[in-house]
């Protein structure tokens, strides 16, 4: 054993020899890897930072949602309907939400406003998103005036700004009082855009909704977890897309992985011989070249990976961001939080590291298991 | 004791262009002597002591060292006898470029893996007998031609092998040179090394100390001076 981890170091010293012999061949090499590790690392953090941000705000969101149909679109519910499902085993706080979008013409984007269930916001005032503060220039205490239903100028006194961490689904947001959303948009009384009802027991929220279904036959129940689900296609989606652009570079770069192990040198050649005239086996030069291809890699795969996590958690992931986030008109400004997934980096490794090391370790097995006699020559 | 029977060695075998460069060759060699593989460019001396050397194998015919059947084993064990038995002193010594004459000395013993203490001690041991002690960190590319030529001499002996095989080593060598490095052999054959080369330099094969000189002509043998 002692034996074999000797041969395995001297191995692994000849092959770090010979990478800092050949600096021009392996430089150009470990760029354009590290970059391709970077690129693929980059898109997999983001949109792994994406699922987690979407999971994380939908943690709190109510379990069923319900929304009245005709014809197909979604109408006023009725505050009566609240009534015929507090009969309905499982249900816990059924409400009515109130909320609806506004198209802003100054800065030509979609507001959503919404009337929060707590705390209740004093009438006059409204919590707005960074998104709408930065494009309308406002702060604390400034008044932002806008035309309702009727063509009268509303106006109410900026008290919040809301919490940057989730800008992703607030930054177009305005959160405001009852009276002043039904006064706005001109909303009938006892009406509500939908229902949200807690259900704690997961295992039952399926059957709740059949018979919501049942009771009340014009509403389309939601499950928070049809939700999420909807995101993360949505989110798998665009990396997908954007993984299908990278396998082109994926494929250039066996293709300069290939040509450069294979267009091996009269000298590098001639050191093969030369190495397997003095005694090593056909076996001892992969496994030098597997220690000088796992060396190289392994250098590519954690300068592309530390590239990536500070390009997508310390600088917004700027290459990527507006494909794989998406936006309605307003870009948001997502910070995402730093984390690190075994699993991810094993994946990344395997389609990086693997195609890498096949590409090269067939050619030097070609050269490899030739006669060494030439050297005489 | 080396034996060869009827060895062919055929390059491009079946095709246009196929080369005899062996042929019908049969020939014993004693240990522990200097014997010479004398004869013109392209009579087969290189291909010969590839032959002996385990390099290559013969296209027919059969190899033995000691007793033992060289030319049928499996290129794992062929390797294995190369590596302990034989010490290769090449033409134009092929030290590899970038590394320095103590990278170069350890390279043969690599597969080995003796302890790395015993294994420099050993080389350094070898550079202090052929006076290249102060040349130890030098890059390969940086000596001068005697240097380079002791510097293959000591990688060949790093292995400690019975038999010593050099190939044409005078051919880039000065007259004073080449007479240093037939010395440096002779000294080795009287410490009990096998010592076979190939060259057509008479100051090689005019030595005292040749025991044997084997001519070459087209691949076949064509004069025996013992």
């Amino acid at each position: 054993m002692r034996v074999f981890l000797r041969r395995q170091r001297y191995l692994l010293e000849y092959s770090l020899a010979s990478l800092a012999r050949h600096p021009g061949k392996y430089v150009l090499l470990l760029l354009v890897y590290s970059l391709l590790v970077f690129l693929l690392a980059s898109v997999l953090l983001f949109s792994q930072a994406l699922h987690r941000e979407t999971e994380v705000l939908l943690a709190d969101a109510p379990e069923i949602l319900v929304q009245r149909l005709l014809a197909g679109r979604p109408v006023p519910v009725p505050a009566a309907y609240l009534e015929r499902l507090q009969g309905i085993r499982g249900i816990r706080e059924p409400s009515g939400r109130l909320w609806g979008l506004f198209y802003d013409p100054i800065v030509r984007a979609n507001y959503t406003m919404l009337v929060p269930q707590t705390p209740e916001i004093p009438a006059g005032e409204i919590q707005i998103g960074r998104g709408i503060a930065r494009s309308r220039g406002l702060e604390v205490g400034d008044y932002l005036s806008l035309r309702n239903a009727s063509g009268a100028t509303q106006a109410w006194r900026v008290a919040a700004l809301l919490d940057g961490e989730a800008e992703l689904v607030n930054q177009d947001l305005i959160l405001m009082n009852t009276a002043d959303f039904r006064q706005f948009f001109g909303y009938p009384e006892g009406r509500f855009t939908d229902l949200v009802l807690r259900v704690p027991n997961e295992r039952e929220q399926a059957t709740i909704a059949e018979k919501i279904v049942r009771i009340l036959p014009d509403t389309r129940p939601i499950l928070r977890s049809e939700l999420l689900r909807t995101y993360s296609a949505l989110f798998s989606w665009r990396q997908g897309l954007i993984f299908l652009i990278l396998l082109g570079v994926l494929l250039a770069f066996v293709i300069l992985a290939w040509d450069r192990a294979s267009g091996l040198s009269s000298e590098e050649r001639r050191e093969i011989g030369l190495l397997k005239a003095l005694g090593w086996e056909t076996s001892d030069l992969l496994r030098m070249k597997f220690w000088e291809g796992a060396v190289l890699s392994l250098s590519a795969f954690l300068l592309g990976d530390l590239l990536a996590y500070a390009h997508v958690f310390f600088f917004g992931a700027g290459l990527f961001a507006p494909v794989l986030q998406g936006w309605a008109v307003l870009y948001p400004q997502f910070h995402p939080k730093p984390f690190i997934d075994g699993f991810q980096i094993a994946t990344l490794f395997f389609f990086t590291v693997f195609p890498y090391t096949v590409a090269t370790i067939v050619p030097i097995w070609r050269a490899a298991i030739a006669d060494p006699d030439e050297i005489m020559r | 004791m080396i034996r060869l029977e009827n060895v062919c060695k055929l390059y491009n075998q079946g095709q246009h262009n196929e080369v005899r460069a062996i042929w019908e060759l049969s020939l014993q060699l004693a240990p522990n002597q200097i014997t010479v593989f004398r004869g013109p460019s392209g009579s087969g001396k290189s291909t010969l002591l590839a032959l002996i050397g385990c390099l290559t194998r013969p296209t027919r015919g059969r190899i033995w060292l000691e007793g033992e059947l060289l030319s049928n084993l499996p290129e794992r064990f062929m390797t294995q006898v190369r590596r302990e038995t034989f010490g290769f002193i090449f033409q134009r010594f092929n030290l590899i470029r970038g590394m320095t004459v103590l990278e170069n000395l350890l390279v043969p013993a690599y597969p080995l893996a003796p302890p790395y203490s015993r294994l420099r001690a050993r080389a350094m041991e070898l550079l202090h007998q052929f006076r290249l002690a102060d040349r130890a960190h030098n890059k390969a590319e940086w000596l001068s031609g005697g240097e380079a030529q002791r510097t293959a001499i000591c990688r060949a002996l790093i292995n400690d092998p019975k038999i010593l095989i050099a190939d044409e080593p005078t051919a880039n060598l000065d007259r004073q040179l080449s007479r240093e490095f037939m010395g440096y052999l002779e000294g080795l054959q009287a410490e009990g090394k096998t010592v076979l080369i190939s060259s057509h330099d008479p100051l090689v094969f005019e030595r005292p100390g040749i025991a044997r000189i084997v001519a070459l002509c087209d691949g076949r043998l064509c004069l025996k001076e013992e």
